[in-house]
């Protein structure tokens, strides 16, 4: 299939119905809004369900109560609309639902405005919702790999039965680039997606035995059996540590003197610092976690090489992963940290000028 | 090679199409692209732009910080980013809605009546796509086939009166941005 220009929002919302998503509930907000639109347009033509909920709240909790049939089942917002949702995505954290939820983030706190941010960094990797739970959160850094996340996020989900968020941007979210498309799930494949989740599922009895049902709930109120079931999920959580994390490097080698952490569209700004700052014969390295939770922290370790002198942390926000990074690096270079906020977007000659100071 | 752009004026003068034909065109000829709007509470008569960059190697930032091309179509245009623009770059601007002009001479200035040539065209709706001409002219980013190609297929049915104008406004365009090439 040939490339198509396309919003990063519009190519998200093509790739999740690609991906199996036939259900999908969510109430708009820029700058996001493409993605509400392009289902709006789109769900009825593949047979879907397309609803524009009354409020995040409600959106989510549709959300929760589609996921307990084990099909594949989305939302997405911005930033204050994500905050709402919160509340249900700790209940079907705790009831162990697959399900997506995009976050194309914008300016905070409060309603702040309506321009790319990284702000929501802890919201998605350290909680956000109450209670003791993970989310699995993908970062992307381009409009293809927003796309290509759908379908990772569905299989994750599916996976480990965990909610798995999709952190962009509002830059992600607007900015047109090439994209290419993986080929459509066909109804056969999605059954068989479907299917692997008639142990659990609310779905009718294949068996016909009435008196057999299956529970969806986040209510125990025995305390011994709700600290059994958090130890569980916290294995699961191991699992997840185990095996998800996931990183890119650009420029990494024993030369580097900068090691440089950015995530998302912080990191291609910083790569293109980096190409400048290159032609001065300077040696910078970059991480990229693609996964923010689980967090690569044994990448970032490894990658401290004899010769790196400072590691640096660009974010748009005001300092968030930075504390992640410090945990990789276990205080053996000093780690330093410049964001902008608000919806600012820092630009290459302003990174290259941190880099130039390290120097 | 990378050519980075920016294309800004009032909201409604079509600047984000500028952005977008000229992204399409050279992504269907191989390269990289990337398309940044501005995107705010605007309206109709707002400000609007629009980052593009174009290259045949990977784009790391959308963003562009110093442009090799500005289109300027209104006056606030030049003010806001004619200083970023770098040395030995170009600016292409309209004449009717700048009346001040830039006063940079280590840029080239393509300086154009675009507001009466799209009248005498036909409509001022294609003064876009001969500012469109102009930067394919001067720079040669995107073959006009493909861009042709582009808009024969959205127009065609739609608006075949419109899709003349709109080619015609192109090679208007790409005969005054020869002269600077």
């Amino acid at each position: 299939m040939s490339k198509i220009l396309m919003k990063g929002n519009e190519a998200i919302a093509e790739a999740a119905i690609r991906s199996g998503c036939r259900l999908y509930f969510a109430y708009p907000i820029t700058p996001q809004s493409e993605l509400i639109e392009y289902m709006a347009k789109m769900m009825p033509k593949v047979n879907g369900t397309f609803i524009q909920a009354e409020s995040e709240v409600a959106a989510i909790n549709m959300v929760y109560g589609a996921a307990g049939s084990g099909k594949r089942v989305m939302t997405s917002s911005s930033s204050p609309g994500i905050s709402l949702k919160m509340e249900g995505i700790s209940y079907i954290a705790g009831a162990e639902l697959p399900c997506v939820i995009v976050n194309v983030q914008r300016g905070g706190p409060g309603l702040g405005d309506i321009q790319p941010a990284q702000g929501d960094y802890f919201q998605a990797t350290k909680g956000g919702g109450h209670g003791d739970y993970r989310l699995i959160v993908l970062a992307p850094s381009s409009v293809q790999e927003f796309a290509d996340m759908a379908s990772e996020a569905f299989d994750l989900a599916d996976k480990y039965r965990n909610p798995v968020m999709i952190l962009a941007d509002g830059m992600l979210g607007q900015m047109m680039e090439p994209v290419e498309f993986k080929p459509a799930k066909t109804d056969a494949e999605l059954q068989e997606l479907a299917n692997q989740h008639l142990s659990w599922c609310i779905c009718p009895n294949a068996d016909g035995d009435k008196k057999h049902h299956h529970e969806i709930n986040s209510l125990e109120l025995d305390p011994q059996v709700l600290e059994k079931h958090v130890l569980d999920l916290y294995k699961k959580y191991a699992e997840i540590e185990k095996n998800e994390a996931r990183y890119e490097t650009y420029n990494v080698s024993d030369d580097n003197e900068v090691l440089c952490v950015a995530w998302g569209t912080a990191s291609r700004v910083v790569k293109s610092a980096i190409n400048e700052v290159m032609k001065e014969g300077k040696s910078v390295g970059l991480i990229r976690p693609i996964r923010v939770w689980p967090y690569p922290y044994d990448a970032i370790k490894q990658a401290i090489g004899k010769n790196v002198k400072k590691v640096y942390v660009f974010e748009l926000n005001s300092g968030q992963m930075v504390e992640d990074v410090k945990i990789a690096v276990e205080g053996k270079v000093p780690v330093d940290f410049w964001g902008k906020l608000g919806g600012v977007v820092f630009t290459p000659a302003e990174i290259k000028e941190k880099l130039e100071t390290c120097f | 090679m990378t050519t980075e752009m920016i294309c800004a004026g009032f909201g409604g003068q079509g600047v984000l199409t500028i952005g977008k034909f000229i992204a399409q065109a050279a992504m269907q000829e191989g390269k990289n692209v990337s398309w940044l709007p501005s995107y705010g509470p605007e309206m109709r008569g707002g400000t609007a732009n629009v980052s593009t960059v174009v290259s045949t190697e990977p784009i790391a930032s959308p963003i562009v910080s110093f442009p090799d091309v500005l289109v300027a179509l209104n006056q606030p245009s030049i003010d806001k980013f004619a200083h970023s623009i770098r040395p030995g770059g170009v600016l292409i601007y309209n004449t009717n809605m700048c009346p001040r002009g830039c006063q940079r001479e280590d840029i080239i200035q393509i300086a154009v009546p675009m507001n009466e040539i799209a009248s005498e065209i036909g409509s001022m709706i294609v003064l876009n796509m001969l500012a469109t001409g102009i930067i394919i002219g001067k720079t040669n980013i995107i073959k006009y086939e493909t861009l042709e190609g582009n808009l024969t297929s959205f127009l065609k049915e739609k608006n075949p009166d419109l899709l003349a104008k709109n080619l015609a406004a192109i090679q208007r365009g790409i005969e005054i941005g020869k002269q600077y090439a």
